[in-house]
């Protein structure tokens, strides 16, 4: 079992097409030992969820540059409790609201719609690899090279 | 004289073929009603003696056919989630020539037991998982399916990691399972030819058997695949060419019959502009898919269902309650052919709006989003809007300017924007209904089987 990488779902949400910011992540997390299905940009709530259980994920990493994440991050995790998910790790990162608002206030409000972790715009990877690992309890050994 | 004959055994018709030993050509086609009931070989043998009508006496050299008869090949499916597992489950099943009865999601209930026992599906394919994905689920409906007085075998091509559980499970309660590869390895990812391979070798080795065809060995050994595969082999053959011999690319095809109606497209249909999104599954480049509840005798309530009445009315001018009359008539007269000039109406107004469904449930659709990128486009399955060829297989109920009046129903339509069928396409026919007896000889002979399916189809029109 302690061999066995652990699964993300990766994507972009809503009618958000931004690409780059995503391929990064995918190299970044596959290099970091986690086995990365990656649903690319404009992917809806139900795709994340259907990915999730299909691959029997660990966790789904949504992201969201455009400012409308609010929006499209509604009833989010409502929706995999009622798949079968129940607490699937959920993070979310990026420019996920409206404008210039303090960071604590958005992270509160994402965290009260049920998300675990939530970062800023410009966050290194590493950062989110290193929570990642500490929430899934993966151990920080030769199989996860730093990149 | 000489011949090899190509025999398809159709639900309602056996449909033969006769070719001269070197391939050059047809000598001969003929049709006469299958005999489930007795043996197949005694309505083999009246289409016989009506081709030797024509044709002068002949004597079989060698035997292929494909077979429909009996039901055909009755599938039941299960996946875990609804678009991807099962979703992968149900191309692989209709690619293999399968008429799919019914495709489950997640856990099977009792409620759904009780209906898959009822059922006696031919083969079960169980899915569920991506490799190294979920187990759960695919363990959970094993257990059930164990439980149960199956007779068909049961497919195991879900995730590899939990697969010889299934299949031991299974098999400890006297079920015939087969492990097979993961109809979806990956997320995304299509592997349905190994469960399609595993599906035509059970055909051949259990179910002709089973289902007690023909008492004659010649007949049933000759028996090579299910009708739909045959079908699909030709067009694919028609489509891509062999070697040299240019074949005539992108193109679909319908066959519309008494019961279903079957479309196929042999084209990749990627997304056109780059300003479409493809989302979904990615679907075989040779697909078909056939629809069980519209057809033109049988299934006629079926393309009346919903809206469909409506246009009937709107399409021929007779009124609903006389309509209603009348398709009661056809479905229970299987054998009827219009007579009257509003019986003529009718089935050219029936055979389009089951074309038009059909199409559209085969096609793939496009949706618009406005996003801060400017207009976008989500495609779910195959844009066909440039495949610019129709082939209409048989027909006997529409014919000439009917038949160029329903493939209208066929094409882009200002009526379902969003639906990506093709724009434009010249219209062959399969009057001689060859496509599939040139589908069993397409792998030894692809060069013949080409030839003789350009001339007979494409160019003598």
């Amino acid at each position: 079992m302690t061999n066995k990488k652990k699964k993300l779902v990766l994507g972009v949400i809503g009618a958000d097409v931004h690409a780059v910011g995503n391929r990064i992540l995918d190299f970044a997390f596959s290099q970091a030992g986690f086995e990365v299905d990656n649903l690319g940009v404009m992917v809806s709530q139900e795709e994340f969820i259907d990915a999730a259980i299909e691959t029997n994920a660990d966790a789904i990493i949504v992201s969201s540059l455009y400012g409308h994440g609010e929006l499209d991050c509604r009833g989010f995790r409502d929706k995999c409790i009622e798949s079968g998910l129940g607490n699937i790790l959920l993070y979310i990162g990026g420019n996920i609201v409206v404008g210039k608002q303090k960071f604590e206030d958005v992270e509160r409000r994402f965290k009260d719609m049920g998300f675990d972790r939530v970062f800023p715009p410009g966050t290194d990877p590493n950062v989110g690899i290193q929570w990642l690992q500490a929430d899934l309890k993966v151990k920080n050994d030769s199989s996860t090279s730093s990149c | 004289m000489k011949v090899i004959l190509l025999v398809d055994f159709g639900s309602t018709y056996t449909k033969i073929t006769a070719l001269d030993p070197e391939l050059n050509g047809i000598i001969g086609t003929a049709q006469s009603y299958t005999t489930v009931e007795t043996d197949i070989a005694e309505g083999l043998q009246a289409a016989v003696s009506l081709l030797e009508a024509d044709s002068g006496k002949v004597e079989v050299v060698q035997l292929k056919a494909c077979s429909s008869a009996a039901g055909g090949l009755r599938m039941l499916v299960s996946g875990l989630v609804e678009k991807l597992t099962a979703e992968a489950a149900r191309q692989a099943a209709l690619g293999a020539g399968a008429k799919v009865l019914k495709v489950y999601s997640r856990q099977l209930t009792e409620a759904d037991a009780s209906e898959i026992a009822a059922i006696q599906p031919d083969i079960f394919l169980l899915t569920g998982g991506t490799d190294g994905g979920d187990e759960l689920n695919i363990l959970a409906n094993a257990k059930m399916l164990s439980k149960l007085d199956l007779k068909c075998p049961i497919l195991v091509a879900g995730n590899r990691s939990v697969a010889p559980e299934c299949q031991k499970i299974l098999a400890n309660n006297g079920k015939e399972a087969i492990v097979c590869p993961n109809v979806m390895p990956k997320l995304g990812t299509l592997n349905i030819q190994p469960v399609q391979e595993e599906i035509r070798s059970l055909f051949l080795k259990r179910i002709i058997e089973a289902k007690g065809l023909s008492h004659i060995e010649n007949l049933l050994t000759g028996i090579m695949m299910p009708t739909p595969v045959a079908v699909l082999k030709g067009l694919k053959l028609l489509s891509q060419g062999h070697g040299k011999e240019a074949g005539i690319g992108d193109l679909m095809a319908v066959d519309l019959g008494g019961a279903t109606c079957d479309v196929y497209s042999i084209a990749k249909g990627d997304p056109l502009s780059i300003n479409t999104i493809l989302k979904g599954l990615p679907e075989p480049f040779a697909k078909r898919t056939v629809e069980g509840d519209i057809g033109m005798r049988i299934n006629a309530h079926g393309i009346a269902a919903k809206d469909g009445l409506e246009r009937l009315v709107e399409m021929c001018g007779i009124p609903s309650d006389q309509l209603n009359v009348m398709i009661d008539q056809l479905s229970e007269n299987i054998s009827q052919l219009p007579e009257s000039e509003e019986q003529k109406r009718l089935d050219q107004a029936l055979a389009s709006l089951a074309l038009e469904t059909a199409t559209i449930r085969h096609a793939g659709s496009v949706e618009e989003t406005y996003t801060p990128a400017g207009l976008m486009y989500i495609q779910e399955g195959k844009d066909l809007r440039e495949v610019d060829q129709m082939i209409f297989i048989g027909g006997t109920l529409v014919r000439g300017e009917g038949l160029e009046a329903a493939a209208e129903y066929c094409k882009y339509s200002s009526r379902y924007p969003a639906s990506l069928r093709p724009k434009q396409f010249r219209t062959c026919s399969d009057k001689k209904y060859i496509l599939s007896a040139m589908g069993l000889i397409a792998e030894d002979h692809p060069l013949e089987a080409l030839r003789i399916m350009k001339k007979e189809i494409v160019y003598e029109q």
